[in-house]
């Protein structure tokens, strides 16, 4: 038994739910016959990989659904061997660049060249090209993008590329500027509500739509997350009624935990406590973007107005050079250190103004 | 003879890889094929006007903004030199698509650069072209090769002068080593002014049969900024769009806005707003002003809004510079803090900084800046 975020997946261009205008164009484009490249980007758990797949059945027919897996060995020019992950099916290939790390244009030249000179020989097939379809495009470096665009221009007549991102800041102006982009945004409330009633009658079982209500204010306009968590609450109560207590995962307590800390005492001692939480964090494999952003903005919620701009200020000052740098956890504790001393300071100022 | 020619370029094309040109980008089907269609850069015409009649060519550097028509360029130009018999064994085009570290230099470039230019074939198509002597190396993108892979190019382009020629094609003239630059008469490529843009855009929605109004061409023209590639590919997307619909419908400005990933202009206002940016427009407007909490809760709010509608980081930030650096009542002092604020969120961006975290900074401290 598969999970309701599969299960329930919507498998057509007209089952979808919300953006009915953005499906509305991918059909008519499928059906023009001149499929552009395109580039889909949103938040995540907003639906850009549905609308692909999708957009492919529309495309192709039912055949795309036969998937089978594959494991290649790139050669990099040093001759070290990457091995990559490729789903395929007859006429679409799926891959999922950044898995081969610093070689990544290695496995976007071999691999596009070597589809890209190969015609189509199915004569039953719908569509003369295949499609390319390129996962976490905006964690692709500069050199497997610049790869790209030409390659991109040369071969139109037998390969079609998707890309799917979560923002274009990272993508070069050249490859933007082949593709046709399509902004996925993530559905408003009763978009969400629409979706989960859907999902509930599918399942048979009747949300009642407090439920339905507090899971969506949890999910943040996530709506992978939200069936997850539906689905997760339908096992611990099966009739939903009454408090329901979604469980935040354990690292977001335990951040708020880390919050809590810097707030209430700010010594050395506490930075060395703070310190064996990161790590616990870290070899729990949490990205320490999304630690930093998390303890943050728990912070900012507890303290005074003026501090507020200055904490966020300092978490995007570490968050950049975490980028830059090559060890986490010095700009995590950095940033701690940062906050503690404001928050210190701020306090004491006050408490001096008091005694005056 | 003359009888003999349709047929023998009829065989030709069927024997190639023929693509069927209603599936060609635009971009590709309409590139300049001879150097006197490339659309603006005169004076780099002329000059190249010059070297084809006396059939005498330096290396050369091309440099330039993306979609200004420097590879077009060259492609037309040897095109015209050799005609489309020669042209196969006589340019050599490498670009970033193909492998180009150092070995490549060594082996495959030293290879063509060395061999004599075999006999001029006779033109199929009838007509004369000046062929001169020598071989053409097009380096497409070469501020992407590495230095090693250029040093190495050095001694090559002067051992093979009399044979082959270079045509560095880039955008970053700085990436190029400096040794190299030397050797190459440089060639400057400026973004195309708008009216050579629009009547390049006018010809190709004439020559394709689409119905283009001229705000259409305008916004086409605003958003791709000078880059032409852009400003076709644009108006190809938008046309397949609008004529896959039923009944098909002509262009508006808002499907190219659409599709250039522009962010709505009340979308960038209302965020303008909230960061205390008093708007003009707002004022014209009878209703009374609305009092919008100022302060840290309603930014942090906005932000988390507009990062769940998906619009990307830089093209915000784009069009918030625009909107702050062209205000009328903010005076230098808060424009210039802005400026900063705005130059130190794209550097962070660049190195993949997380986008909401910047935004919310952009945020909090233009909000500080433009607050008396």
């Amino acid at each position: 038994m598969s999970l309701w975020v599969d299960q329930y997946r919507p498998r057509a261009l007209d089952d979808l739910h919300y953006h009915q205008g953005l499906s509305a164009r991918l059909k008519s484009l499928a059906a023009s016959g001149d499929f552009p490249h395109m580039l889909f980007y949103g938040p995540s758990g907003a639906g850009k990989k549905t609308r692909i797949t999708c957009t492919l059945r529309q495309l192709f027919g039912p055949g795309v659904e036969k998937l089978k897996i594959d494991q290649r060995v790139f050669l990099s020019p040093s001759k070290r061997k990457i091995e990559v992950n490729i789903v395929q099916s007859n006429f679409h290939i799926e891959i999922t660049p950044s898995e081969a790390g610093n070689y990544d244009r290695v496995v976007i030249q071999e691999l596009l060249k070597e589809i890209a000179q190969t015609q189509q020989v199915d004569l039953n097939a719908k569509q003369r090209f295949k499609v390319v379809i390129i996962n976490e495009a905006d964690s692709l470096s500069r050199d497997a993008q610049a790869a790209l665009r030409r390659t991109m221009e040369k071969y139109m007549s037998n390969m079609r590329i998707i890309l799917c991102a979560n923002s274009t800041s990272r993508l070069i102006a050249p490859i933007k500027s082949r593709c046709l982009l399509m902004r996925v945004a993530a559905p408003n409330e009763d978009e969400m509500q629409t979706v989960l009633a859907h999902v509930a009658k599918r399942a048979y079982f009747d949300l009642p739509p407090e439920a339905a209500q507090e899971i969506i204010k949890d999910s943040g306009g996530n709506l992978r997350k939200a069936i997850l968590v539906l689905e997760a609450l339908k096992m611990q109560s099966p009739d939903l009624t009454g408090p329901l207590s979604i469980a935040k995962p354990d690292w977001e307590t335990y951040c708020q935990k880390v919050a809590g800390l810097i707030v209430t005492e700010q010594t050395p001692a506490r930075v060395m406590e703070i310190r064996a939480k990161f790590y616990e964090l870290l070899s729990h494999c949490i990205p320490p973007t999304v630690i930093l952003k998390t303890v943050a903005e728990a912070v900012v919620s507890q303290v005074d107005e003026t501090l507020k701009a200055e904490i966020m200020h300092w978490a995007a000052f570490y968050e950049v050079r975490m980028r830059i740098g090559s060890k986490k956890i010095y700009h995590l504790e950095a940033w701690v250190v940062k906050v503690m001393s404001l928050y210190k300071q701020s306090f004491y100022q006050f408490d001096i103004s008091e005694f005056e | 003879m003359a009888f003999f020619q349709p047929k023998s370029t009829s065989a030709k094309t069927t024997q190639k890889h023929v693509v069927d040109p209603a599936l060609q980008p635009w971009v590709e089907k309409y590139r300049p094929k001879t150097i006197d269609d490339v659309s603006a850069q005169e004076h780099t015409v002329a000059v190249l006007q010059k070297t084809l009649t006396s059939t005498n060519l330096p290396h050369m550097l091309f440099y330039g903004p993306p979609g200004t028509g420097k590879t077009s360029t060259i492609l037309a130009l040897s095109r015209q030199l050799f005609g489309p018999d020669n042209f196969r064994n006589r340019v050599l085009e490498l670009n970033a698509s193909d492998e180009r570290g150092i070995s490549i230099v060594r082996d495959k470039i030293k290879n063509f650069a060395r061999q004599t230019p075999r006999a001029q074939a006779v033109a199929s198509d009838g007509k004369e072209y000046p062929c001169p002597p020598y071989k053409i190396i097009i380096l497409d993108e070469a501020d992407s090769m590495t230095q090693d892979a250029q040093g190495a190019l050095r001694r090559i382009m002067e051992t093979y002068a009399r044979i082959t020629r270079f045509c560095l094609v880039c955008n970053y003239v700085t990436r190029i080593i400096e040794p190299l630059a030397s050797r190459c008469s440089k060639f400057r490529f400026t973004p195309l002014d708008s009216t050579s843009s629009t009547s390049r855009l006018a010809y190709i929605a004439n020559a394709e049969n689409i119905n283009v109004d001229a705000p259409t061409i305008d916004a086409l023209i605003s958003t791709s900024s000078g880059d032409l590639r852009r400003a076709i590919t644009y108006l190809q997307s938008a046309s397949r769009l609008s004529s896959s619909t039923n009944p098909p419908t002509p262009v508006t400005p808002t499907d190219i806005q659409e599709i250039a990933g522009v962010v709505p202009d009340q979308v960038v206002n209302s965020f303008a707003a909230v960061l205390g940016i008093e708007m003009e427009g707002a004022m014209a407007v009878d209703e009374p002003p609305k009092v919008t909490q100022k302060g840290f809760e309603p930014i942090q709010k906005k932000v988390k809004e507009l990062m769940r509608e998906g619009y990307s980081a830089t093209q915000l930030l784009t069009q918030l510079h625009d909107l702050i650096v062209l205000h009328p009542i903010l005076n230098a002092r808060e424009k210039s803090k802005c400026a900063l604020v705005l130059a130190e969120a794209d550097k962070a961006l660049c190195d993949g900084a997380d986008e909401e975290l910047w935004i919310l900074e952009v945020a909090l401290r233009v909000h500080k800046a433009v607050s008396p």
